[in-house]
């Protein structure tokens, strides 16, 4: 499946990147590139095999008993944050 | 006492022949010397390293020592450490200073182990040469002009250069084995679930799995013994007794089946490698073991697979680097998306973001069945494969790496080219298996890796099988300063 322009800026804008229209130009000769090793697969018939999304996928996610584990490490977890006031997270103004 | 393993320092701790604090000062004056050129080191922490040699010198005074008591090593810098910077490598976690210690970093520290620093490594462990790290490439200490592999080149490059006598590392489709194949050295790869991801940064979560980079199997059952079994905190971890690893290293081989995947003698290996390997195979024979070719089918397609399903799941691991909560922001952000897509942008590299957005397809509206569905398909075949192989053998082995380390830069400007790299070992984390690379042979003074894949949680076997070549030949003794 071929990709262009257009695709590469779509899929940019879902992963939240902005890429010059050189970064974009060089996206598309990459991606392509993948793709046509990728699309290697389509020639293989894997009709009626189960998808495997993990290597262990005999074994359930095991859920642990519903307590509190965690310390309460507020005051780190905020140091590390770029902008933070009050407890709080701070970014751009979203509602006017 | 540089050129020693765990084994060998830790014999000589207990007999006093020097104190953890002599040791670990002689490693810090080596990395002051070799480490601005090798740059094997994003980070090193002297203070805390000295501080953990006394503590380890003052249990062993009291008799409380184990066999890592002292011993110091190397950390790659994708697992989080409590007050020491944990940057993946990357411009995006650059002042990220972990609040807490991965498992894998505290049963480390519980069992006195020294942590001399933080190793280089492919940004997010994206990369199969460590040039992809916002710290610049990492050199091969046997040719600085060449490659240690990648991602865990920097952990490579500490051990193989004497900077460190052992090293964490991780592997998501030949992370820890191509570097050990490039650097002459011991890696393994544990099974899915064997060792605890739990602060671990992610990059694919259903193949990301920690492991060890080492002078000898002896070392790596040593730490891989420590860093092994269950863990409440992580979810994918699994809750099965972790075997002696040391007390069956030396059980004899004779009747061991090893399987040759015909797929992997096959076009694109060198020449030089492949006789390098086929001797490696009579040293076995000589050791009683038996060949026999084992057909890995769909393993031409685990590439294809792979650079669907690692992206795929980069793409959403990564989406947590908002420049929000933690990480690099941009400056003066107009709005939201303003702030996200250029913090994003700045943080992240080129590897990196090709990978994000590569997933972000694969996983979009309308491709996902074609892509990420097919590729999970592929997946069950592949490991199918290695199912049908594993009721033949006992252990699978081939060439970690097509040829020897290559040049820094050749490669860089040809993803794909760089993708293939990873061609015999990306498979193994497909299929959730144990793997390792050990040193099997030199081909113009540059080490050759053999590969050998055992069947799940079977680390036990493939340390054995290991050890018992490295009793039989000297190969993991060669170093960059010592050929002879």
């Amino acid at each position: 499946m071929a990709i262009d322009m257009k695709d590469v800026s779509n899929i940019a804008h879902l992963a939240r990147l902005q890429l010059s229209e050189a970064e974009q130009q060089e996206a598309l000769n990459s991606i392509t590139n993948i793709l046509k090793v990728i699309d290697g697969m389509q020639a293989l018939d894997t009709s009626g095999v189960e998808p495997l999304a993990h290597a262990n996928d005999a074994a359930s996610q095991r859920l642990r008993p519903d307590e509190v584990t965690e310390p309460n490490q507020r005051e780190q977890v905020l140091a590390l944050a770029p902008s933070a006031d009050r407890g709080l997270f701070l970014v751009p103004k979203v509602l006017e | 006492m540089l050129n020693q393993g765990i084994t060998e320092i830790a014999a000589a701790l207990a007999s006093g022949a020097y104190s953890s604090v002599e040791l670990t000062q002689a490693y810090l004056d080596q990395i002051d010397r070799h480490n601005p050129d090798l740059n094997a080191y994003i980070t090193v922490t002297a203070e805390q390293a000295l501080g953990q040699a006394k503590a380890a010198d003052a249990a062993r005074a009291q008799g409380k020592a184990g066999p890592f008591t002292g011993v110091p090593y190397a950390h790659k810098d994708i697992f989080c450490t409590q007050g020491v910077k944990t940057s993946c490598a990357s411009r995006m976690l650059d002042k990220f200073i972990a609040p807490y210690d991965a498992t894998v970093t505290e049963r480390l520290h519980a069992a006195g182990g020294v942590m001399l620093g933080k190793t280089n490594m492919d940004e997010f462990a994206m990369g199969s040469s460590n040039e992809t790290s916002w710290y610049g490439p990492v050199k091969n200490p046997w040719n600085r002009t060449l490659v240690p592999g990648g991602s865990s080149g920097g952990s490579a490059a500490a051990v193989a250069g004497h900077l460190a006598p052992a090293a964490t590392a991780t592997d998501t489709g030949g992370s820890i084995r191509q570097p050990a194949s490039f650097c002459g050295l011991t890696g393994v790869k544990p099974t899915y679930g064997r060792v605890s991801r739990w602060g671990m940064i992610a990059f694919a979560s259903s193949l990301d799995q920690a492991g060890v980079l080492t002078h000898s199997a002896e070392d790596a059952a040593i730490m891989l013994q420590l860093m092994s079994g269950f863990d409440p905190k992580d979810s994918t971890s699994v809750d099965l007794p972790v075997p002696d690893y040391r007390a069956t290293l030396n059980q004899p081989l004779k009747g061991l089946r090893i399987g040759l995947p015909k797929q992997h003698f096959a076009e694109g290996l060198s020449p030089e490698v492949e006789v390098q390997i086929r001797n490696a195979l009579r040293e076995y024979e000589k050791l009683g073991a038996t060949l026999h070719e084992v057909d890995l089918a769909n393993s031409h397609l685990s590439v294809a697979a792979y650079y669907v399903i690692a992206p795929a799941e980069a793409s959403a691991n990564l989406s947590r680097y908002d420049g929000v909560r933690f990480g690099h922001r941009c400056e003066k952000p107009v709005d939201l998306d303003d702030l996200y897509k250029r913090s994003r942008a700045e943080g992240f590299g080129t590897e990196v973001k090709r990978r994000i957005m590569v997933g972000t397809y694969a996983l979009s509206a309308g491709y996902y069945d074609a892509y990420y569905i097919k590729a999970q398909k592929v997946r069950r075949l592949i490991k199918n494969d290695f199912t049908r192989a594993f009721e033949q053998v006992d252990v699978i082995m081939g060439p970690t790496s097509p040829h020897t380390a290559f040049p820094i830069g050749s490669k860089t400007q040809d993803p794909v080219k760089m993708y293939l790299e990873d061609i015999y070992t990306i498979a193994v984390n497909l299929a959730g298996l144990p793997g390792m690379s050990i040193p099997a042979g030199l081909v113009n003074g540059l080490p050759v890796g053999l590969q050998i894949v055992g069947r799940d949680f079977d680390e036990a076997r493939l340390l054995n099988v290991a050890h018992m070549f490295q009793q039989a030949t000297d190969w993991h003794k060669r170093t960059p300063g010592a050929q002879p």
